[in-house]
């Protein structure tokens, strides 16, 4: 009962690092360039949100499976293999959860107004030191707010994560495929109380990000 | 809000009754029924399903395939099925506890065998369970053993075999005998507990290793739902499976006479 909550918090919260990491830099460039094909670039940054599960986690399949077109060097090179691994519920539970907080830092990161950047240019700061200093503390709330958000998302993952990690468990079953497994074998009391457990947590992030959200206006 | 024009409210009945036509078509029409069969049936049971059709003109077999046990569970919540063929006798038997099929209508119609398989370019084939306790085999996949028939068997055998802890860290749960095939296709596992007759799908990507022997016959029984609507048809279709023309069918895919 307990451990498929503490792996659902694991999972969700490397994800959220990692899509963190690669959302908040993505938003940063992307707000900041402008160049040809920028909206084809945003649509598939964005595509995670809108494909189905089932066709992502096939993706990731043929990219990250034993004879995956990455994953054949994984395994032969450095002998990973991400399939049925926790680790590899990370990597599913991030790319769901990375146009959340993409989409998000983007627009915290535009509406920054644009003159404090370029007074620290001109007083000597470096790309960097405008970066750091100045634009992410300006857009923290809203980077915030698609951090938990993010997150939330990371932790209700399941199909994409059904695929890669499959049903192992203690290994890999998360909570929402307890749940899955629970309803599928017939016993609806336990399929009852994890539902219960995942929404309280979900509600408690929403809440989070809505406060987060509010206090800015 | 905008006053509505006239071109649009007629846009938005044209909508509406489009709709309702789509939904009312979703809806089973008399000669219609719905068979639940465990996901090693899929492709025998579309061949006999479409033969059935074709012997009563007229008629419309659906298939919900999966897993015995989510099977048992959707029927168990109420869903609108009218035939019930599970991959093993305990789930039919849960099935009986819960009063969930018509008295009488209960037979078994075919047998199956229990196989390791190993991707086709595999090159140390197993010859005994006690293999894949060595180190070659880092993953086997069986079915999730609550839910899934293929995985109660293999458990069982396991046990027998005394390798039930050897085993235990290797094991990699598929949601059913099918997931487990595709496993070992991509070569995702080293090895996997199947069926014969879905061994024998996958001709080009997986091989037999051997047949492993269960104490408990893989039989599968089938059975008409009590709350089923169409019972005369649910139970010419279990004629039918049953029949001569149907046992051939079946015959065909590698099952054998119950």
């Amino acid at each position: 009962m307990l451990t498929p909550l503490w792996l659902t918090l694991k999972v969700a919260l490397l994800a959220t690092l990692l899509s963190g990491a690669a959302g908040i830099g993505l938003g940063w460039w992307m707000s900041r360039r402008r160049f040809a094909g920028q909206h084809v670039a945003d649509a598939f940054l964005m595509l995670p949100m809108v494909l189905p599960p089932t066709v992502l986690g096939y993706y990731l399949i043929v990219l990250i499976g034993r004879n995956g077109v990455l994953g054949q060097y994984l395994d032969r090179w450095f002998g990973i293999n991400l399939m049925f691994t926790w680790q590899g519920a990370v990597i599913a539970a991030s790319v769901v959860s990375l146009p959340l907080i993409y989409k998000a830092a983007r627009a915290a990161f535009e509406e920054v107004d644009g003159r404090f950047a370029h007074a620290a240019r001109t007083l000597g700061a470096g790309e960097f030191e405008v970066f750091w200093r100045i634009a992410l503390p300006l857009a923290i709330r809203g980077i915030a707010a698609g951090l938990m958000m993010a997150f939330a998302r990371a932790m209700g993952e399941f199909g994409a994560t059904l695929m890669i990690a499959g049903n192992l468990p203690g290994k890999t079953q998360t909570l929402s495929i307890a749940v899955y497994e629970a309803v599928q074998a017939g016993n609806d009391a336990q399929a009852l109380w994890l539902t219960l457990v995942i929404s309280l947590v979900c509600m408690t992030v929403l809440v989070i990000s809505g406060r987060l959200l509010q206090a800015r206006h | 809000m905008m006053p509505m024009t006239k071109t649009s409210s007629r846009w938005m009945r044209k909508a509406a009754v489009v709709a309702a036509l789509m939904l009312a078509g979703g809806a089973a029409q008399a000669q219609d029924i719905v068979v639940s069969a465990a996901a090693s049936l899929t492709n025998a049971f579309q061949a006999v399903g479409a033969a059935f059709e074709k012997a009563h003109p007229g008629t419309k077999v659906t298939f919900n395939f999966a897993a015995s046990g989510p099977l048992l569970a959707q029927i168990q919540q109420g869903a609108p099925v009218d035939v019930f063929a599970s991959a093993d006798q305990e789930t039919m038997n849960r099935a009986a506890t819960a009063k969930l099929f018509a008295e009488g209508t209960r037979a078994d119609f075919a047998k199956n065998t229990l196989v390791l398989i190993v991707p086709a370019a595999a090159s140390p084939a197993p010859t005994a369970l006690g293999d894949l306790a060595g180190p070659a085999f880092k993953r086997v996949s069986t079915g999730t053993p609550a839910t899934v028939p293929v995985g109660r068997y293999t458990v069982e055998a396991v046990r027998q075999a005394g390798l039930a802890a050897a085993l235990e860290p290797k094991w990699i749960y598929g949601e059913s005998v099918r997931q487990v095939l595709n496993y070992v296709a991509r070569g995702e596992v080293d090895a996997g507990f199947v069926y014969r007759t879905d061994a024998l799908i996958e001709r080009d990507k997986t091989r037999i290793a051997f047949t492993v022997p269960t104490s408990t016959p893989v039989s599968y029984p089938i059975a008409q739902i009590a709350a089923s609507k169409n019972a005369a048809l649910g139970k010419d279709f279990i004629a039918f499976v049953r029949s001569a023309p149907g046992q051939q069918i079946l015959e065909g895919f590698g099952f054998s006479k119950p």
